[in-house]
């Protein structure tokens, strides 16, 4: 289970999220929904331990996060994946599609021959992964980070957004790819988005439920 | 005197880059009157937004445009965007009988201004005597909303604002490339309700989008984009419950509100599209004569392929 509680956050005096907590459970499609500006991305960043909250507490399968962002501890860092919603700033505009997916290999001092491997199932060719990301589409770009988001086998992957950008076809294969991610390693999901009709279809087979940001966080 | 509409005619662009030509645009026809709204859908990296720079002269300079895009005003003689002189399209199109709505208001207004200071110069730069407040109230704006900065408007106010800034010229042919991309779905509905006013109001409305949810709300007419062509043009009824193109039909069943089902493969590079049609490779329906025949034009049957679907099957 990956779990926050009384998660509190501001920027600046604006406060963003007054004491809001969610669980994701492995093996199921958690939904996260709630309007333009409610907190959602600042949420998943707390739940990727890239942002340490004001207060509140995070635990992935039962370890307390205590130290965030290049801090965490390397056996936790690749337990929880995030995946962004615009690639092109989630991206090195100087390396190539496979650096970017390699990256999290080569930081764990791992061999980069499984990257190639998810770039294939991701439907990238060898000749895509030696160009960099102003040489590719949107749809192309999205799909490495996704590659990359599973390249150290995570247990939890959060979607921020992820298909907002992209065509209806590559929304559907992105999401039928982290679907399958889901059925063979049992990792949990958590998607993110503002579009009810995906929410409902990405949940429904794992009977995973929708959380309303709006409903779940107590008066700031 | 005619109708006014953009009548496109043969448009194509191409990209010489050192070594590769980016085929962009390819012998594209539609047309757009009053009163009307074109969708003009696809993938990213299909060629829309190109399409859209091309009929405003955005491009930039190492593009090659061919074939015309007649700006038919009615009052005035036909303007043909693609070889207009840029003093021509400054003065008398831009703003003025071209308006665009921009993909991202909060990108595209000055932060450092207020709405009401933005306003105020478009419409004197486009020398309407018509007062801001005027044409906030026609977008749907409280005059105090004016008077305050892009960082204290709600997204969809910013939208109302981008779209008074683009009415400010008075234009009867409004061009919106991807307007609701990253707006939730309360804002892309009221964005589209906005639109659809406009070519109510019997403004002429070229939508830009790969949302074929935000299309459907608005779009009287569907141009289906792929590979740099236009694959096919059909009625909006007609597209929604039974396109004709196979990759238009792949499209629809990729929604989440049906089959959710992915078309197999990728599209091709635009330096290297395949002799006939370019969805061929993804497609079920092909056979050989796909690769060889050139593909057949978007004529009376508005499609684009050498097996069509039939119209108005039960999917």
């Amino acid at each position: 289970m990956l779990r926050a509680e009384g998660v509190v956050v501001s920027y600046g005096r604006q406060r963003v999220l007054g004491g809001v907590g969610i669980e994701v459970s492995p093996g199921q499609v958690t939904g996260l929904a709630g309007p333009s500006g409610c907190g959602k991305s600042t949420l998943a960043r707390v739940l990727a331990m890239l942002l340490k909250p004001a207060a509140g507490r995070l635990t992935v399968d039962g370890v307390d996060v205590r130290r965030w962002r290049h801090r965490v501890p390397r056996e936790l860092r690749g337990q929880v994946a995030l995946i962004f919603q615009q690639p092109r700033l989630a991206v090195d505009p100087r390396f190539t599609l496979l650096d970017v997916i390699a990256e999290p290999l080569r930081a764990a001092h791992r061999s980069i021959e499984h990257a190639r491997e998810l770039a294939e199932e991701m439907g990238l060719t060898p000749e895509l992964l030696s160009r960099r990301p102003h040489e590719v589409s949107d749809g192309q770009l999205q799909r490495a980070c996704v590659a990359r988001s599973l390249t150290l086998r995570p247990r939890y992957v959060i979607c921020d957004e992820m298909t907002t950008m992209l065509d209806a076809s590559t929304q559907a294969h992105l999401v039928a790819r982290l679907e399958a991610y889901r059925l063979e390693s049992g990792a949990g999901v958590l998607a993110i988005t503002h579009d009810d009709e995906l929410l409902i279809r990405w949940t429904g087979p794992s009977g995973g439920s929708i959380r309303h940001l709006s409903e779940m966080a107590p008066a700031a | 005197m005619k109708p006014p509409r953009l009548r496109v005619e043969g448009l194509s662009v191409r990209f010489h880059l050192p070594g590769a030509t980016v085929r962009a645009v390819t012998d594209a026809h539609f047309e757009v009157r009053r009163g009307q709204c074109l969708a003009l859908v696809g993938e990213s990296g299909c060629g829309k937004s190109v399409m859209a720079h091309a009929l405003m002269g955005l491009l930039p300079g190492n593009a090659s445009v061919v074939g015309a895009a007649w700006l038919e005003s009615g009052d005035t003689p036909p303007v043909n965007l693609i070889a207009a002189p840029e003093k021509v399209l400054a003065r008398t199109v831009r703003g003025r009988r071209i308006g665009l709505v921009p993909q991202s208001p909060a990108t595209h207004l000055t932060p450092v201004r207020t709405a009401r200071a933005q306003l105020t110069e478009a419409l004197h730069e486009l020398g309407n005597p018509d007062h801001a407040d005027t044409l906030a109230e026609r977008a749907g704006l409280r005059p105090s909303d004016l008077d305050r900065y892009p960082h204290q408007l709600s997204g969809g106010m910013a939208q109302r604002v981008v779209n008074a800034i683009a009415l400010a010229g008075d234009p009867w042919l409004i061009i919106a490339d991807e307007p609701t991309s990253g707006l939730d779905r309360p804002l892309v509905e009221a964005t589209m309700t906005e639109l659809r006013r406009l070519a109510d109001d019997g403004r002429a409305v070229l939508l830009i989008t790969h949302d074929l949810r935000a299309a459907q709300q608005v779009a009287d007419h569907v141009a289906v984009m792929y590979a740099s062509r236009i694959l096919s043009l059909e009625p909006a009824a007609d597209f929604f419950t039974g396109p004709r193109h196979p990759y238009a039909a792949g499209l629809l069943d990729a929604l989440p509100s049906r089959r959710f089902a992915a078309i197999p493969g990728q599209p091709p590079e635009l330096t290297d599209l395949p002799e006939g049609c370019a969805f061929r490779p993804r497609c079920a329906r092909a056979t050989d004569d796909c690769g060889r025949l050139p593909l057949p034009p978007l004529g009376d049957n508005r499609v684009a392929c050498h097996h069509p679907l039939e119209s108005h099957v039960a999917r």
